[in-house]
């Protein structure tokens, strides 16, 4: 009886005044969207980063003019270095095969540019490859070597725009957040109000706290909790629309969304809308109406 | 049965007390009067029984329960042993004079079941059998303060206060209510009634305490309004 009581005071609660648990779960809905597209967004570049940097390679150029003791002395540390898994040598006429393939539709610069123009080169696979870094640093100085490439510097700058745009996400979440939190607060001000009169009474006979105090959090509640279903929903959209429909030709680029993923974000959608209405709902009512 | 030991209640930015030392001893199954003017203090002592109010000095005990050290978390339950009428009613306008009752006996967990044993028993009593489904814009003042006494009685409280509850009705409506608290009285409950009604305490002829200015001047057993 008592759980009948407290259900059904929580729906005509939540109808008494549709317009504002409307915008409350709409508000809601829109944070939580957020938080969630921050959250895959988070998973996503720490995957592809992971992805990316398994896979980087680092290129030592030698000098044109280095010396055959300078590369000696170079092809010997490389292969006593532990660092290093795998050296493969290039030299001029592979550099240059390299050249035409990439520069093959600009045929002017191939043949104003030689073999003899090109450096030659060591590709390494690194046994751990998030040490890229070390190794630019234990190369670069050495005689004959020209400079030590990576490709981190372009996938940093990709990442930081991706962690740019989670950052964004996250920031609207908790603005958003902050406004569903306010109608949150009003709305259970505007029903303790309408039922001002039963919470007189309900504390004059001594009902319990919890029971005064229920029907209003589990109404902040319910409206939290739609709101972070309207969340999943939005970001399925986002997940059929934007990225498997317009970026979809990015997906080669990109480590795919699955599903799953989407449908692991809704607990935290879940739990941080509900939790964050119950709280504020508890805290309102204990100002509010002093229980 | 309610004890007040020099109890002592100023209100922040009072010039003056509210009540001034004040010490009450009520036994069990008294009906006691609290009189005086307006201002004078005696709605304070209500509140304090109720532990709506605590006192700035002294020791408020009862029911054998010390109400000045009393955490706030128990005084739902507290709040139980103790019935409750107002000069307003204090009514559920959209209930009626059954639901009216009922509510306050489902909100402390009591089932239907109980409910639809009990209430109709304790309408009967308060005289509004066959009225219990009229809601309280359908009911005279006087019946509206049965159904408010019947509220405050089903749980069979140990005590009944009742803060003016004829201030709002006739002469002879508030005999009615008064022999209505009196058959109350006569169960057992104790009755304690803060009032200004002069015609009601002379009629009665039960203990009076007078209160001036916050300090009692009259504590007399069966006294009238002076």
């Amino acid at each position: 009886m008592r759980l009948k009581y407290v259900l059904s005071e929580v729906m005509v609660g939540l109808w008494r005044n549709v317009t504002m648990t409307i915008a409350m779960i709409i508000t809601m809905a829109v944070s939580l969207t957020m938080l969630g597209a921050s959250g895959l967004i988070y998973v996503k570049v720490a995957e592809m980063k992971e992805l990316y940097f398994e896979n980087i390679e680092v290129s030592i150029f030698l000098e044109t003019e280095v010396t055959e003791e300078q590369k000696t002395a170079v092809q010997a540390k490389l292969d006593a270095d532990p660092l290093i898994e795998s050296v493969t040598y290039v030299n001029k006429e592979e550099a240059h095969e390299i050249f035409e393939e990439l520069f093959r539709d600009s045929p002017d610069l191939l043949s104003a540019i030689g073999p003899e123009a090109l450096p030659e080169s060591y590709r390494l696979t690194l046994v751990n490859p998030q040490e890229y870094e070390a190794i630019g640093e234990q190369y670069a100085e050495i005689e004959g070597v020209d400079q030590v490439v990576d490709k981190s510097a372009v996938l940093d700058k990709i990442f930081n725009l991706f962690s740019a745009g989670q950052k964004i996400a996250l920031v609207a979440a908790v603005a958003m957040a902050a406004a569903a939190l306010l109608l949150v607060a009003n709305t259970i001000q505007v029903a303790a109000y309408s039922k001002r009169r039963e919470v007189a009474v309900m504390k004059l006979v001594g009902a319990s706290n919890w029971f005064i105090q229920a029907p209003f959090v589990l109404e902040a509640v319910v409206a939290g909790l739609i709101g972070s279903l309207l969340g999943l929903g939005a970001l399925a959209g986002l997940k059929v629309f934007l990225f498997d429909g317009a970026l979809s030709a990015l997906q080669g680029l990109f480590a795919p969304v699955t599903w799953g993923e989407v449908l692991l974000a809704f607990p935290l959608m879940a739990a941080v809308g509900g939790l964050i209405s119950a709280i504020t709902a508890w805290v309102t009512l204990h100002f509010y109406l002093r229980v | 049965m309610i004890q007040l030991e020099q109890v002592t209640k100023t209100y922040p930015k009072a010039s003056r007390p509210s009540l001034d030392n004040v010490s009450v001893a009520i036994e069990k199954g008294e009906f006691v009067f609290f009189i005086g003017p307006s201002g004078s203090g005696k709605s304070t002592i209500i509140k304090m029984l109720l532990h709506e109010v605590a006192p700035s000095k002294g020791r408020i005990v009862v029911n054998g329960k010390d109400v000045t050290s009393m955490r706030s978390w128990k005084r739902p339950a507290f709040r139980r042993s103790i019935g409750c009428v107002f000069q307003d009613f204090r009514l559920l306008p959209n209930r009626t004079a059954y639901e009216n009752v009922a509510f306050a006996l489902e909100v402390i967990g009591k089932t239907k079941a109980v409910a639809r044993r009990v209430v109709p028993e304790v309408l009967e009593l308060v005289g509004l059998g066959g009225k219990e489904h009229r809601y309280p814009q359908e009911l005279s003042g006087g019946e509206q303060q049965r159904v408010a006494v019947a509220r405050a009685f089903v749980n069979r409280p140990l005590i009944l206060l009742a803060d003016e509850p004829t201030g709002n009705l006739d002469p002879d409506t508030s005999i009615e209510i008064m022999r209505l608290l009196d058959r109350i009285n006569r169960t057992g409950t104790t009755v304690v009634m803060v009032t200004h009604d002069s015609n009601i305490v002379n009629q009665m002829r039960r203990r009076v305490i007078e209160i001036e200015s916050g300090r009692i001047v009259r504590d007399q057993a069966r006294g009238v309004y002076g």
